[in-house]
């Protein structure tokens, strides 16, 4: 037996706001694969459950009219990594949660829950990262905007308000046509196992394969947050493909990233962690773009 | 309290609840399905699994007001009328693939669900299939073996 106070099945977005406005101490429960341990443990001992997993809005995934990916925050991990959709326009989303837990844990877990937790060893967040996605917040006073590097705050905080839902994440069409990407989860364990370090690239390559025309990297447990490495992008945009990429791209992330140690890792392990990934996840992605992998 | 009405080893079944409960906990101790063990309690040893509307979840992160109007598969529902084993069972009895017993259950949930699917998998595809899961007695190769035995000898017997 849980030891929640009660819980209310929300029927639709604006219920669930209602409800959440209603109870100052209410907590959103979704898959349930964080909260009801968090319930366990005690944190969240005695607070009443709003629950937004049977809201059909919330979930499923679908292509806009300007082709934008629209990805719903209730979707599973499961559901994510079978879509055609994601394994035809933006596979390194799929192949990222599909590394997350084990498979029970996969046909219930959210990727919304694995943003709004703002956990900085979330493994999907890196990629979301790299694809600039978009995310879409609905509240008391109607939806709001923001980019998805903008919604970490600080360990398990993110830019949500009390009464506020993560109702939509968007990959823009220009965001992810022409790239390829690759994301490498380095843990203890292949499976139910914590990211020590992920590192997620996209890449986009100029006419033949010659140049980096773009290139995007971001990190899970690289800082208090996931985030982005925009120097180390910016400095090899423009260059031209070849082994000394790597090295440059890996060193000048390391300008950028705040690691700390932790039970898992110590801080220099993860450091080289973050140099070594960079210029491996680059080389796939490239290998990928060029495509003597699979995309 | 409250009654919710879930189908449960092909039985329409009604259950009283305590909304605050665990699927793990209605299975065992009101409708009494006993194969559901509790390990970790918290979604990591795969010992609670069940299979709802087919899927392979941890019963005891999932609570039973969702299996509302679902379909929940335990071990008890896979025998015959008789007793019977199942073809999943009887690989791992082939197998030895039992050891204290503890992990078998869920493990056998997750091995009907992939022989469910009617395709045939590699060694390293099914040892990521059964990653949910912890054996602490160590016995995981029989378990492939097991697996891997009853995947193919359904995949003959189905067809191509």
């Amino acid at each position: 037996m849980y030891d929640f106070g009660t819980i209310y099945e929300a029927k639709g977005i604006p219920d669930a706001i209602t409800a959440l406005m209603a109870d100052e101490n209410a907590v959103v429960l979704c898959g349930g694969s964080d909260v009801l341990l968090r319930v366990r443990e005690g944190r969240l001992a005695g607070r009443n459950l709003v629950s937004i997993r049977s809201i059909d809005d919330l979930s499923g995934i679908l292509q806009e009219n300007n082709e934008t990916i629209q990805i719903r925050p209730a979707t599973t991990f499961a559901q994510i990594t079978q879509n055609e959709l994601v394994q035809r326009c933006i596979p390194t989303l799929g192949e990222a949660v599909d590394q997350i837990g084990g498979p029970q844990l996969r046909n219930v877990a959210t990727v919304g829950g694995n943003l709004c937790n703002g956990a900085c060893s979330a493994d999907s967040p890196p990629v979301l990262l790299t694809l600039n996605a978009e995310l879409e917040i609905t509240g008391p006073n109607g939806a709001r905007r923001l980019l998805l590097e903008d919604f970490f705050e600080g360990p398990g905080k993110v830019n949500l308000e009390h009464g506020e839902l993560l109702t939509a994440i968007r990959v823009a069409k220009k965001d992810y046509e022409g790239y390829f990407g690759h994301y490498i989860k380095f843990s203890q364990r292949e499976a139910m196992d914590i990211a020590t370090l992920g590192c997620a690239v996209q890449v986009k390559l100029g006419a033949e394969g010659k140049t980096i025309e773009d290139a995007r990297l971001a990190f899970a447990v690289a800082a208090p947050v996931p985030m982005r490495c925009h120097a180390a992008e910016e400095s090899i945009r423009g260059q031209a493909v070849g082994e000394t990429l790597y090295d440059w791209f890996g060193r000048t992330a390391l300008t950028e990233v705040r690691p700390r140690t932790s039970w898992r890792a110590s801080e220099t392990f993860r450091r080289q962690l973050i140099y070594e990934l960079s210029g491996r996840a680059l080389k796939a992605a490239i290998q990928k773009a060029k495509g003597e992998g699979s995309a | 309290m409250r009654i919710i009405e879930l189908e449960v080893n092909g039985k329409k079944t009604e259950v009283a609840i305590d909304e605050r409960e665990s699927l793990a906990d209605t299975l065992r101790e009101r409708l009494h399905l006993t194969s559901v063990k509790k390990g970790c309690e918290v979604g990591e040893c795969g010992a609670c699994t069940v299979l709802v509307d087919g899927k392979a979840v941890d019963s005891c992160i999932y609570l039973t007001l969702w299996a509302a109007g679902h379909k929940v598969l335990t071990v008890e529902g896979i025998t015959g009328p008789g007793g019977e084993l199942s073809a999943v069972q009887q690989a791992f009895v082939d197998e030895a693939a039992v050891q204290c017993g503890f992990c078998t259950p869920g493990l056998i949930m997750t091995a009907v669900e992939i022989v469910g699917t009617g395709r045939r998998y590699t060694r390293e595809e099914l040892r990521k299939m059964i990653s949910g899961h912890l054996c602490r007695c160590t016995g995981y190769q029989n378990i492939l073996n097991a697996i891997e035995r009853v995947v193919n000898e359904t995949h003959k017997a189905v067809g191509k």
